[in-house]
């Protein structure tokens, strides 16, 4: 006959009691139980924060410059005495640019190093598989760069710094109408990215509503070389410039074979192209290319200068976009640490949902109740092999 | 109709790609009865060895004395890591299972890549720009466009295409490779030194690997160490396709891969391009095992 569960624990036996007490603390290890405030024995113990994202790999001109904006924030956080006493420490995690790597390394950094907050991939793909682990943890995670609309719908512990794919597409299918007067325009689309397939949607939709037409649309997978027989192919349907919305890596590839094959109109992209490497690999090629970018310092001011220069100092590089957004990133979750004054998951993430223009290196920095940033976007066109400024879109 | 002529010159610079790894795969198969999966990473290895040297020259203007003695070189290291593979590989497999060879050729490949993507001691996992190589024009006839990069793959393979033709059929070396593919015991022992002349066919077909690596990088200019994996596996259903261990059907299958991939991709079916190359691959496999060069041989039981 089956016994009431609780039937042997409510008994005198000693070591049942030992049991139920050895049940009750791992229920409470179990639920991440926290100190309101850091354990003030251990002063100097840090805050530790997760970063997760493609540090090498494809993606890890997008994911290097995020980590580098990171690193920079947390050591100036540091260097002026860290937050509630306490120094951050950033715990860096690697998914080598693959799709299918997120979660696990995800899952280490939210049950090994039991981080209060995570800094997501510049990646939507990677937000998509990373984003429900951290929503079930009750963890907050922003990401710096994910663009697509769907990551920060997951839940209300998924936020974002940076513009979404609605507003880039929206804005360069008006640049594409407008600003250049092109009509008729082709998409060449990776059939394996959401980011990919998305913008090409929100461009169409909006470059059709301002009587542009869409002649040719054509597809290819991810990790893809050749794109000849493409380019050849909306050649030949007359098309008088592309949309390519994807990563520098293919983008630098598709620029070359472009105009290996005559191409010579303008070549459009998402804000994925902006690396140094689509010089590195178009080469020449790479001039007549436009795309939004989150942050371009045309006319610096004395913020963003000195931004540039302690960056530069630094690293010895000049930061993109993306390391920007990583660095108003780390300085918006130190901003919630000191607000909430205590380091529960769930209070920095009622203190970010609340944030109000905080002055980031990227602008002001408003989160709307979807927990989005209304942000500005810059579109830049490369001449010459260097990045230059078209002009800036408001949102 | 220029269309349909840019494809067929997209196709055929991609498919003479295809067919210089695939010559590799075949004359391999052809002496020793094995596919030497590792083919494929010594591809991408030799188009490491191009930008290195192409880093440690440092040519002012790329030219195209500069090009060959890159190619060249290339050409050699590849050879040597070809060798390497088999005396340390497969050499203590000689008298196995082919199926123990088959599966070691997978653990050197695998091997070579996970070498290549370590930061330490190999090239680590970030893509590298590769430079340019010899000098490039684009041609112009009437519509249609050709960079000279596109089509000096075609050349190149049909000049080392007639090379290798000459070497298996016109010299001593050639013939000791012929009689071994035919019976190994028998051609030891009318005097041949099977082990030289095994080492010698892997320092031919990694060599081709090599060049293929080299003109693969110059018109795809990013180089990864997994980049060897899909045309790898491309060239192998060429070879297939021509007719494993078949010269003339390996280069065949390359350009015919190559062109029907290109009018695949040209199309909206362009996402099935690689479930079409190999839906071919089970077709020839299921109608016509020997390849459409291979000849059937009745294996006496």
């Amino acid at each position: 006959m089956p016994l009431h569960p609780k039937e042997p624990l409510l008994t005198d036996s000693t070591s049942s009691s030992l049991l139920f007490f050895a049940l009750i603390t791992g229920v409470f290890v179990l639920m991440g139980c926290r100190p309101e405030v850091p354990n003030s024995s251990t002063k100097m113990e840090p805050i530790l924060i997760g970063f997760f994202g493609a540090l090498t790999g494809n993606a890890a001109g997008l994911g290097q410059y995020t980590e580098m904006g990171a690193t920079l924030a947390v050591e100036e956080i540091n260097a002026s005495g860290g937050v509630l006493g306490h120094p951050l420490e950033l715990r860096r995690e690697d998914n080598r640019s693959l799709a299918g790597e997120s979660a696990t390394i995800v899952k280490k950094l939210l049950s090994r190093d039991q981080v209060v907050a995570i800094v997501g991939d510049a990646n939507s793909g990677r937000c998509l598989e990373a984003g429900p682990l951290c929503q079930a943890a009750g963890i907050p995670m922003i990401s710096p760069a994910a663009t697509l609309p769907q990551v920060t719908e997951i839940g209300d512990f998924i936020f974002r710094v940076c513009f979404t794919d609605p507003f880039q597409g929206k804005l360069m299918a008006e640049f594409a109408r407008k600003n250049l007067s092109l009509k008729r325009i082709g998409f060449l689309v990776d059939a394996t990215s959401p980011y990919s397939l998305g913008l090409a949607d929100v461009f169409r939709d909006r470059f059709t509503a301002e009587g542009g037409l869409v002649i040719g649309e054509q597809r290819y997978n991810g990790g893809d070389k050749d794109f000849r027989a493409q380019l050849t192919a909306l050649k030949a349907d007359g098309v008088e410039a592309i949309f390519a919305p994807r990563y520098y890596h293919s983008g630098g590839l598709i620029l070359r074979q472009a105009r290996e094959l005559a191409l010579t109109f303008p070549m459009l992209g998402g804000d994925g192209w902006e690396a140094p490497e689509l010089i590195d690999v178009g080469g020449s090629a790479a001039d007549g290319a436009y795309f939004p970018v989150h942050f371009f310092a045309e006319t610096p001011t004395p913020a963003t200068r000195d931004f540039l220069d302690r960056f530069h100092r630094r690293f010895g590089k000049f930061p993109t976009g993306v390391s920007a957004l990583a660095f108003d990133t780390l300085q918006m979750i130190g901003d919630a640490l000191r607000r909430s004054n205590s380091i529960r998951p769930k209070s920095i993430r009622d203190e970010l949902a609340v944030t109000r223009d905080f002055p980031g290196i990227t602008g002001l920095i408003t989160m709307d109740s979807h927990h989005n940033a209304q942000k500005s976007a810059v579109i830049v066109g490369v001449k010459a092999g260097s990045f230059q400024f078209v002009s800036v879109i408001e949102p | 109709m220029t269309e349909f002529l840019q494809q067929l010159l997209n196709g055929i610079s991609l498919g003479a790609i295809y067919a210089l790894i695939a010559l590799g795969y075949t004359m391999v198969y052809g002496v020793l009865r094995f596919i030497n999966f590792a083919h494929s990473d010594v591809f991408m290895i030799g188009s490491y060895v191009g930008w290195f040297a192409l880093q440690r020259f440092q040519f002012q203007q790329p030219s195209f004395l500069g090009g060959i003695t890159v190619l060249t070189l290339d050409m050699a290291v590849c050879a040597l890591l070809g060798v390497l593979i088999e005396k340390l590989a497969y050499k203590p497999l000689r008298n196995r299972s082919t199926l123990t060879v088959l599966i070691t050729a997978i653990g050197v490949s695998l091997l070579i890549q996970n070498l290549a993507q370590n930061q330490k001691f190999g090239f680590g996992p970030n893509p590298k720009a590769f430079p340019p190589l010899f000098p490039s024009k684009q041609l112009q006839f009437g519509d249609l466009t050709l960079s000279t990069n596109q089509l000096a793959v075609p050349i190149v393979t049909l000049g080392l295409l007639a090379i290798l033709y000459w070497i298996v059929h016109c010299t001593r070396t050639g013939t000791a490779m012929r009689a071994l593919s035919f019976n190994a015991t028998a051609a030891s022992l009318v005097g041949i030194n099977n082990d030289r002349i095994i080492s010698f066919t892997f320092a031919l077909g990694s060599s081709l690997a090599g060049a293929g690596g080299v003109l693969y990088a110059m018109n795809y200019p990013s180089i990864d160490p997994l980049m060897g994996t899909m045309p790898g596996l491309k060239a192998f259903v060429a070879a297939v396709l021509g007719g494993i261990g078949n010269l003339p059907g390996a280069a065949l299958g390359g350009v015919l891969i190559g062109l029907v991939e290109t009018f695949v991709s040209g199309t909206r079916l362009s996402t099935f391009r690689d479930a079409i190359a190999f839906a071919i691959l089970i077709a020839i496999l299921l109608f016509r095992p020997a390849g459409l060069l291979g000849k059937l041989k009745v294996e006496k039981v």
